[in-house]
C-alpha cells in the first residue's frame, strides 16, 4: 500500500459514476426543478399585496436561510415519515426511503434561495409590462405566466444555473443518510479498500471539473444573452 | 360611455386626484392636457382600474369600475389602452403580441386571431414586420404595434396615455396619423397628450388639469378660440405651449 494507486480508481470507476454520480445528478436536477417551481410560487407570494401571503413566504425563506442544511436534512429524515403518516391518515409513520426524503428536503431548503433569485427577477421587469397585460384583460395568472415570468426566467437564467451548481455540491451532504451519492460511493470504496487519499482526491477532482465547467458554461450563456438583448 | 363622478385618489396623505368629474360620450374624442404632475395619467389609468381610487365612481357603459363585484379583466378587455412607453412584450413576436390576449381573453381561435392581427398591422402600415420582435422596431413602429394590439381586442373605447411623449420628434407624426384616422372613424377616445395640433384637429372637448383637479372641461372651440374665457392657470399653460406652434 505505497504510492498513489490509480488502479483502484480505474477499477471502481463504473460503480462511482453509474451508481454514485447518477444518483447525485438525478437528485440535483429533480431538486433544482422542484425548488424553482416552489421558489417561484414563494416569490409571487412575497411580492403579493396580501400581507398574510407575503408574511408567510418571508418567514419561511428567512427560517430556511437561517438554519444549516445538514440540520434540515436530519429534521426531515426523521419527520417526513410522521408527516406522510399523518397526511395519509395511516395512524403510524410511513417509511418514505432515503431518496424521497432527501429530495423533499432539498426542494424545501433550496426553494428559499431560488425564491430570492426569482423575486429579484420579477422585480427586474418594469411594472408597465404587467400593466399592459392587465389592460388587455389578462388575469393575474395569465400576466405572470405569459408576460412577467418568461422574462424574469430569461433575465435570471445565469443566477438560476449558478444556484444549481451550489445544489450539486450540497447534495453530497446526503451521506449522513447513508445514501450512495458520488461522494458516498467514493467513501464506500475508500473505506473498503483502504484507499482514502486516492478516492477523496479523485472525488475532489470530479466535483471540481463538473462545477468549474458548468460555471464556465454559465458565463457563455450570460454573454450570449447580453448580445441577444 | 365613460363617466367620472367626483373621483379622488391619495398616495398616502398626498392627494393626486381631487374630485374629478368628466365624461366621454360614444364617438367623442376628449383630450386631457395640463402640466406634468397634474394627475392626467393617473386619471386615465383609473378608468380601466389600473390605478385604484378611494372616492367617487367611474362608470363604463353602465359598469362601475370601482365596485367589488366588477369583473375587471372583462371590462379592461373592452377598453384599449396605449402607454407612453409602448409596453410591448419584448419576448414575444409582433404577431404574438397581437394575438395573445385575443386567444386568452376573447377565446378566439389562433387562426382568427392572426387574421385580425394581420388586418390591424396592415392598417398601421407594419405588415412587413409581423415576425419581428419589438426590440427590432423603432419607437414609432413599436407604438403603432401597441395601438394595433389594443385594437385587436375590438374595444369600444381607447385610452391613450401620452402616446407620443417617449418618441423622437420625427416619429411623432406617424403615430398621430394613426390616431387621427381612428378618431375620424368615430372611435371613442380619451387622450392624454401635449400635442395641441392633434387636439385642434380631432378633439371634441378638452379637459385641462392642474394639481390633481379638473380646471377646464370645455369644447375645443372654446378652449383654443376664446383665451379670455379661460382660467388663469389654463391661460398660462396655453401661452407656454402654443407660443412655438
Amino acid at each position: 500500500m505505497t504510492g498513489f494507486d490509480f488502479d483502484t480508481i480505474v477499477r471502481t470507476a463504473p460503480y462511482l459514476f453509474k451508481v454514485g454520480l447518477a444518483f447525485t445528478l438525478k437528485l440535483t436536477v429533480l431538486s433544482t426543478a422542484g425548488a424553482i417551481v416552489l421558489g417561484t410560487l414563494l416569490a409571487m407570494m412575497r411580492l403579493s399585496s396580501s400581507r398574510l401571503l407575503s408574511g408567510v413566504a418571508g418567514a419561511y425563506v428567512n427560517l430556511m436561510r437561517a438554519l444549516p442544511l445538514i440540520l434540515i436534512i436530519f429534521w426531515f429524515y426523521f419527520l417526513v415519515p410522521y408527516i406522510v403518516g399523518w397526511v395519509t391518515q395511516a395512524g403510524r409513520p410511513i417509511a418514505v426511503g432515503g431518496f424521497t426524503s432527501a429530495l423533499i428536503t432539498f426542494i424545501l431548503f433550496e426553494a428559499a434561495y431560488f425564491c430570492e433569485i426569482m423575486r429579484a427577477g420579477i422585480q427586474s421587469i418594469p411594472s408597465g409590462q404587467a400593466g399592459a397585460g392587465y389592460a388587455l384583460g389578462l388575469n393575474y395568472w395569465q400576466v405572470m405566466g405569459k408576460i412577467v415570468l418568461p422574462q424574469a426566467f430569461r433575465n435570471m437564467t445565469p443566477l438560476l444555473l449558478t444556484q444549481m451548481i451550489v445544489v450539486f455540491q450540497d447534495t453530497s451532504l446526503v451521506y449522513v443518510l447513508s445514501l450512495t451519492d458520488f461522494l458516498g460511493a467514493a467513501n464506500n470504496v475508500a473505506q473498503r479498500d483502504g484507499r482514502l487519499v486516492e478516492m477523496f482526491v479523485f472525488a475532489a477532482v470530479v466535483y471540481f471539473i463538473i462545477s468549474y465547467t458548468a460555471s464556465r458554461l454559465v458565463k457563455v450563456v450570460e454573454r450570449r444573452m447580453a448580445i441577444a438583448r | 360611455m365613460i363617466e367620472f363622478k367626483n373621483v379622488s385618489k391619495w398616495y398616502g396623505s398626498f392627494q393626486v386626484l381631487k374630485n374629478c368629474s368628466t365624461s366621454v360620450e360614444k364617438g367623442e374624442v376628449v383630450v386631457v392636457c395640463g402640466p406634468s404632475g397634474s394627475g392626467k395619467s393617473t386619471l386615465i389609468k383609473t378608468a380601466n382600474g389600473l390605478e385604484p381610487f378611494q372616492e367617487g365612481e367611474i362608470w363604463i357603459n353602465g359598469v362601475s369600475v370601482g365596485a367589488r363585484d366588477t369583473n375587471l379583466p372583462k371590462l379592461r378587455s373592452q377598453i384599449g389602452m396605449v402607454f407612453q412607453h409602448f409596453e410591448l412584450f419584448p419576448h414575444l413576436s409582433v404577431m404574438r403580441n397581437l394575438t395573445l390576449a385575443q386567444v386568452k381573453v376573447l377565446g378566439r381561435k389562433e387562426a382568427e386571431a392572426q387574421r385580425r392581427g394581420r388586418e390591424l398591422l396592415e392598417r398601421v402600415g407594419l405588415s412587413a414586420h409581423v415576425d419581428k420582435f419589438p426590440g427590432q422596431l423603432s419607437g414609432g413602429q413599436q407604438q403603432r404595434v401597441a395601438i394595433a394590439r389594443a385594437l385587436a381586442m375590438d374595444p369600444v373605447a381607447m385610452l391613450f396615455d401620452e402616446p407620443t411623449s417617449a418618441l423622437d420628434p420625427e416619429m411623432v407624426n406617424e403615430v398621430l396619423d394613426v390616431m387621427v384616422d381612428l378618431a375620424r372613424e368615430g372611435m371613442t377616445m380619451m387622450v392624454v397628450t401635449h400635442e395641441m395640433g392633434f387636439a385642434r384637429k380631432v378633439a371634441d372637448r378638452v379637459v385641462f388639469m392642474d394639481e390633481g383637479a379638473i380646471v377646464e372641461d370645455c369644447l375645443k372651440e372654446e378652449f383654443f378660440g376664446d383665451p379670455e374665457g379661460r382660467s388663469e392657470r389654463a391661460k398660462q399653460f396655453l401661452s407656454k405651449i402654443l407660443s412655438h406652434s
